[in-house]
């Protein structure tokens, strides 16, 4: 049996690692819907991590409250044992048992976590070609990565997140992980709050998109709101600005006496048959693109590296 | 597949409409589940139930409980009811108007119009 998917509410959260330090989350609001896959996106130092540890009560905020739990049951995730046996946090770093053979990690967590499922593991340690015998530290960072993914995927914890934990895995495993959690997800159904850089590959797996951008929640809403946000208008200068009246403009190109520009905004359908009788041409906006745009494009590098 | 502008769920529509318009997808065939349609194209399952529930609601698919998802019956000749209600707006219109654009007189495109179906299987020789 499937347990209850969680949800998790976060309000008017602070989280400060350091006294003089810019906040990691400033009085961020946030709800994560249960039994969705959840999109968590942002540039490093975000707060991506950050996030992704107060939800499992690895951390606790300095202001604001964070709850986790099934619909309508949400409890202060810290230090609370109940909403820890149902949350998997699978990090970058692994956080796998160092001085032992791969398959005590493994089997601990089959141990401590109630819906674990051993076929599962077992398919996915073969599929990984994941040399179980070897201790943590030895593997490859491929193989680390794989043996955090079996981890999150055959614990079927209510609340799965997977904080960059298969960025390590080849292109050729990355797309054998995205086909067997989707497969898993449709039979098992839960919550799964899934951060990544390549956003391109993975956008398509989202049902919601949350966007952090230094310590704040710059969007948060379902997938497909985000692909019909933006718009791009293609044509001459003047039909152009007509069409993209007061819209915020996250991007502009010059060609000769075409312009291209991309809008905050979709266009209503009276708009976008103006567009096309003006010979305009009107484009899609990809989260990719949206989230390169909204953060600030190519520009500046963050200040802050990703924290823990 | 399914990587243009528009929502995916809309492209997923779409994309069914057209099978059932080619006789891809006849009359009582059963369509792919959402679960199939998910792990095939590599979607969230919410996507493509999503598309398959507009579907519904325009009488093009029907849903069997316990069974899966079948077209319609009828849903082929609504389809083309649609398509050619849709035409001269859609397709022939906009064609029309480039064509006056261009400066191609009306005699040469009925010409075009008799010579074109005469080389179409299944067009009108007259």
């Amino acid at each position: 049996m499937t347990p209850q998917p969680f949800g998790a509410r976060l309000e008017g959260v602070t989280l400060r690692y350091r006294r003089d330090d810019a906040p990691a989350l400033d009085n961020l609001d946030l709800t994560i819907r249960p039994g969705v896959i959840t999109g968590l996106l942002g540039r490093n130092g975000a707060g991506k991590s950050t996030l992704a540890a107060l939800l499992a009560g690895w951390r606790r905020p300095i202001a604001g409250r964070v709850l986790v739990g099934p619909a309508g049951a949400l409890e202060d995730p810290f230090e609370n044992t109940w909403t820890a046996t149902g949350t998997q946090l699978v990090r970058e770093s692994g956080d796998h048992w160092e001085g032992t053979a791969a398959r005590d990690t493994l089997a601990f967590h089959a141990e401590v976590r109630p819906s674990w499922d051993a076929d599962l593991a077992e398919h996915l340690v073969g599929l990984f070609g994941l040399d179980v015998g070897t201790h943590p530290e030895r593997l490859s960072r491929g193989q680390r990565s794989a043996l955090g993914i079996v981890v999150g995927l055959a614990s079927r914890a209510p609340l799965t997140i997977l904080d960059e934990s298969y960025l390590g895995l080849d292109a050729a495993h990355r797309y054998a992980f995205y086909d067997v959690l989707l497969a898993d997800y449709a039979e098992h159904p839960r919550t799964i709050v899934l951060s990544s850089h390549l956003i391109g590959e993975v956008e398509r797996l989202f049902e919601d998109v949350v966007i952090l951008d230094r310590g704040r929640v710059l969007l948060a809403e379902s997938a497909d709101d985000v692909r019909g946000r933006g718009v791009t208008l293609t044509g001459p200068a003047a039909d152009v600005a007509r069409v993209a009246g007061d819209r915020p403009v996250l991007a502009r190109q010059q060609l000769g006496s075409t312009t291209q520009v991309t809008l905050d905004g979709a266009l209503s359908a009276d708009e976008h048959a103006a567009a096309r009788a003006a010979g305009l041409d009107v484009g899609g906006v990809s989260v990719q693109d949206l989230f390169v745009h909204l953060t600030g494009g190519a520009g500046a590098a963050p200040a802050t590296e990703e924290e823990r | 597949m399914f990587d243009g502008p528009e929502p995916i769920y809309v492209q997923i529509a779409a994309w069914v409409r057209t099978q059932i318009l080619a006789g891809d997808l006849a009359d009582g065939d059963q369509v792919m589940s959402t679960t199939q349609l998910s792990t095939t194209f590599r979607l969230n399952p919410a996507t493509a139930a999503k598309a398959y529930a507009g579907l519904v609601d325009e009488g093009l698919l029907v849903k069997r409980r316990g069974i899966g998802m079948f077209v319609a019956d009828g849903a082929r000749d609504a389809l083309l009811a649609e398509h050619r209600r849709t035409f001269y707006t859609d397709v022939l219109d906009p064609a029309l108007d480039r064509a006056a654009l261009l400066g191609i007189p009306v005699d040469e495109l009925v010409d075009h119009i008799r010579g074109h179906a005469r080389t179409t299987p299944g067009g009108d020789p007259r």
